[in-house]
């Protein structure tokens, strides 16, 4: 059995099931969904990705995350059904949980994988960026069970499966302990939505001064999109973290990714090399972000960035006359 | 109070190279570094313990040159440094780095009451160990710990930083802190700081030392195996504008754009 387990219904899950629905078909494995949560809304949505099982463990303790619950119920559900594959994405949720699961069940866990594939004894094929990106490494775990592994979100499409006859499964849960102690929830502000963003402008150091960011605000909301960041960037405290783009950032495939100023780091290219088309404006013409691009404009970033906005502004205002 | 830190030294990942073989880390003959989020996990040990007393005590696992790692630590404020270096520990993976440094703490009788590491290693990127090692010692843990608001006798107070949200966390001690870089800034060593360290002694410990049975920890203890490495492939073939061709490339440009905000195909 594939085990897919997530604290929530969302797309990261989506993605998962749809991945893992080609792999349980290939390696003959049924494929189970594990919802650890305090609602069961919106499950029925899992039934399009082709799950043979759906478990649900329900509990008001699980409306936030938090280790020690979710570690005790998650390790009695798997010892129950002993998956010999557990996925999980790669988010907070998934880079805490796991390591916990993993010491306890005394095996291997791959993290961040950008590349799944079973083998036909069964072994799981986890292949991640290693070593800063600059390769891709292949990881199996033979001899121990389960096979683990978290994966990047935003790397896998969702697709649709044929219905099939799921069942759901309740598992009890009982007054799960909790040593810690959740005093308050303070949301964050919408961000940049990167991960749904059609086009994505993204600024490095090559747009010279702090103030010059603003242009790709203004080129970004022009074209309904939303700005990314090198790493350089958010190092330099230009943008905050949740733009960032790359390996210690998001994972984005928009249909147009504009990078203004990149210079082209393999650890950015690994979050953005999926995009539909990728456009770079980079003053150096030997910039790597052009050997990734499929236009490649040899000027200054900020200037190019005015020249769009001036273009498109014009656009905008053609529209509503 | 008492502080461990886990401390990892790792290569210039702009200059590494692998052994195509094992597919793991040639470590020998790099330039090596404390992994920058480590540094911010000690600034945050030394200057609590800078305000409530205690010591602060660094814990390595990782080749003999992880010693310049560890006296830069003493450098920065630690107390005492330790480090696990043997033949036999080489090629361990997350799980086995996990039991190895448990066992070493459990060997040693190590004191802390926060244990802090940083969120992942600028080298291998999994952010497991600090998880895994805590699940070991039985300890609780919080992830992404973003400030430490208040710490008490018996408890933390901590602010967490997850996609949606920013939380607000109390945990007993001892307890297992995995922190992001926003907790200390680093300091740069001090003049008499550098002359504590030159000076320190910093102990070392093989598997025989701390009774780890060698098979279950290295390539052998390991559950995971490399068994494939290559170069990420990625290129496209690019349509360059330069010098004359620039406004041309920027009127490309924007009809793509327009053609995308349409819904037409690209």
């Amino acid at each position: 059995m594939i085990l897919v387990l997530n604290n929530r219904v969302d797309r990261n899950s989506f993605e998962l099931l749809s991945k893992a629905r080609k792999l349980a078909d290939k390696a003959s494995m049924k494929l189970a969904f594990l919802l650890i949560s305090n609602s069961k809304k919106n499950v029925e949505e899992l039934t399009r990705f082709g799950p043979d099982v759906v478990i649900l463990a329900l509990h008001e303790r699980f409306e936030r995350f938090s280790l020690d619950p979710f570690l005790s119920t998650s390790k009695k559900i798997l010892e129950k059904h002993s998956p010999s594959i557990v996925l999980a994405p790669a988010t907070t949720f998934g880079r805490t949980l796991m390591p916990a699961l993993a010491a306890s069940f005394r095996t291997g866990l791959t993290a961040d994988c950008t590349e799944l594939d079973v083998d036909e004894k069964g072994n799981l094929l986890q292949t991640r960026p290693a070593i800063g990106g600059n390769v891709m490494a292949t990881i199996v775990t033979p001899f121990h069970r389960p096979q683990m592994a978290t994966v990047r979100p935003g790397v896998f499409e969702i697709e649709e499966h044929e219905k099939r006859d799921t069942i759901f499964i309740e598992e009890p849960v009982e007054n799960p302990e909790d040593r810690c102690q959740l005093v308050r929830v303070e949301p964050k502000q919408a961000g940049a939505k990167l991960e749904e963003a059609k086009i994505i402008v993204s600024v490095g150091k090559g747009l010279r001064k702090k103030e010059n960011v603003e242009l790709a605000f203004r080129l970004a909301s022009l074209v309904k999109g939303a700005v990314g960041a090198s790493r350089a960037v958010v190092d330099a405290r230009w943008l905050s973290h949740d733009h960032q783009v790359g390996l210690s950032g998001k994972t984005v495939k928009p249909k147009i990714y504009i990078a203004a100023g990149i210079s082209g780091a393999v650890q950015h290219l690994a979050g953005m090399q999926t995009s539909e088309i990728v456009v770079a404006i980079n003053k150096d013409r030997h910039a790597p972000i052009f050997k990734v691009a499929d236009i490649g404009i040899v000027a200054d970033a900020s200037w190019a960035l005015s020249e769009l906005i001036r273009r498109l502004e014009r656009d905008d205002d053609g529209s509503r006359q | 109070m008492n502080f461990l830190v886990l401390v990892k030294q790792v290569p210039d990942t702009e200059k590494v190279k692998i052994d195509p073989n094992t597919g793991t880390l040639i470590r020998e003959g790099l330039d090596i570094t404390m992994n920058p989020l480590d540094a911010h996990a000690l600034e945050l040990a030394v200057s609590l313990k800078e305000k409530f007393g205690g010591r602060v005590t660094v814990l390595s696992m990782g080749p003999m040159n992880t010693v310049d790692v560890l006296r830069n630590a003493i450098a920065l404020g630690a107390d005492r440094a330790i480090l696990l270096s043997d033949a036999a520990l080489a090629g361990s993976d997350t799980w086995a780095t996990s039991l190895a440094l448990a066992k070493t703490i459990q060997e040693l009788s190590i004191q802390y009451d926060l244990l802090i590491c940083g969120e992942k290693s600028t080298d291998g990127e999994t952010g497991q160990v600090g998880i895994e090692l805590a699940t070991l010692l039985n300890l609780p843990v919080i992830s992404y710990v973003s400030e430490l608001i208040e710490i008490g006798r018996d408890f933390v107070l901590v602010r967490r930083s997850v996609e949606d949200a920013h939380e607000i966390w109390k945990a007993p001690l001892p307890v297992c802190l995995c922190v992001l870089k926003s907790v200390a800034e680093p300091r740069l060593p001090t003049l008499s700081g550098k002359k504590k360290a030159m000076d320190a002694k910093i102990e070392i410990y093989n598997v025989k030392d701390i009774k780890i049975d060698p098979e279950e920890v290295g390539l052998k203890g390991s559950p995971t195996r490399v068994v494939k490495v290559f170069n990420a492939k990625v290129s496209r073939n690019c349509t360059i504008y330069m010098d004359k061709d620039v406004p041309e490339g920027i009127n490309r440009l924007v009809e793509l754009i327009r053609r995308t905000l349409a819904g037409e195909p690209v």
